[in-house]
């Protein structure tokens, strides 16, 4: 029951993800992008960092790195795969996830805990929440402005899992700190077993950090692996 | 043969491009009334031995297809140059 923690050039979240994944239980290891292989991988974080310098576009580089084939094969089997900011990002680069992410718009890096209400509780990071739930949790991020041109697809099927609000769950784009379509914070795909999201849950998972909040997504994921048959 | 290209990237029609929404906001405030719509891109060279024009081009759009461009929120023109 390990969970892979993927490193790229550029990768700076991995102790952090690491460190809050045992909070929840899990064993981890960290695996370099230019390994192929994932054998008895229960579980696969892409955490967050500018990987290959951001150059090109957000993930684009890192998408082609000789891991991915495994990340790719993996998550269309069904194991739990989870991308954070960076990692987010990556994962829409590979299509593994639906639309993309531009820059914010405001123009500005933001570096703030946001709110996010928990819009679906089937994916393997919300299964553990309650719908409705209000979550603080920092955000940290250039390009976290989510775009897609088949956004009314992408609601109609319930794919959106978290979204930017204010601290009692309102939600309107003036909650929305980036200019995300929707105020979409974080989504999940068809399967629910991969998701991604711009804020960053491992920054919120001891109370000694300002909250405790993305403990709630990280246990779910955790548990969410531990049912997958390594 | 090596052929010479340029690649233009742009945005989708319609995805948010938070660049081009504030320089249109700026030039309008320098008194560019006129300015109805401003929209970034990237452009990109690149030089690649073929043994045809045509198969450089092919594989140019390739190229275009798998990395340069994000079929999701762009899109992109060719130019080949003399």
């Amino acid at each position: 029951m390990t969970i892979a923690v993927i490193v790229y050039p550029g990768t700076n979240c991995e102790h952090d993800i690491v460190h809050a994944l045992s909070l929840a239980g899990a064993d981890t290891e960290m695996v370099w992008h230019r390994d192929t292989e994932l054998n008895g991988a229960t579980g696969i974080v892409l955490p967050g960092g500018f990987a290959h310098g951001d150059y090109l576009r957000t993930g684009a580089i890192a998408r082609f790195s000789p891991i991915m084939d495994a990340v790719v094969d993996l998550a269309g089997q069904g194991v739990p795969t989870l991308g954070i900011c960076n990692g987010f990002q990556i994962l829409t680069e590979a299509g593994l996830l639906p639309g993309g992410l531009v820059a914010n718009r405001d123009l500005r890096f933001i570096c703030e805990t946001v709110h996010l209400r928990v819009e679906s509780t089937d994916s393997v990071l919300t299964r553990a929440a309650h719908m409705g739930q209000v979550l603080s949790i920092p955000l940290n991020s250039y390009e976290g402005n989510y775009v897609a041109d088949d956004v009314d697809r992408i609601e109609a099927e319930g794919d959106v899992i978290l979204r930017y609000s204010d601290e009692n769950g309102n939600v309107d784009h003036i909650t929305s700190p980036n200019g995300s379509t929707n105020s979409i914070a974080g989504i999940t795909n068809a399967s629910r077993n991969v998701a991604g999201l711009m804020p960053h849950p491992e920054r919120a998972s001891e109370d000694i950090l300002g909250s405790a909040d993305g403990m709630v997504l990280l246990e779910g994921f955790v548990a969410s692996t531990d049912l997958v048959d390594a | 043969m090596t052929y010479s290209f340029t690649i233009s990237i742009a945005r989708k029609a319609g995805l948010s491009d938070p660049e081009g929404t504030t320089t249109k906001k700026a030039l309008n405030d320098l008194g560019f009334d006129g300015v109805t719509h401003v929209s970034y891109g990237r452009t990109i060279s690149v030089d690649v031995t073929a043994a045809t024009p045509q198969e450089a081009r092919s594989n140019i759009e390739a190229m275009c297809e798998k990395l340069l461009a994000n079929p999701v929120m762009e899109t992109y023109t060719i130019e080949a140059l003399a």
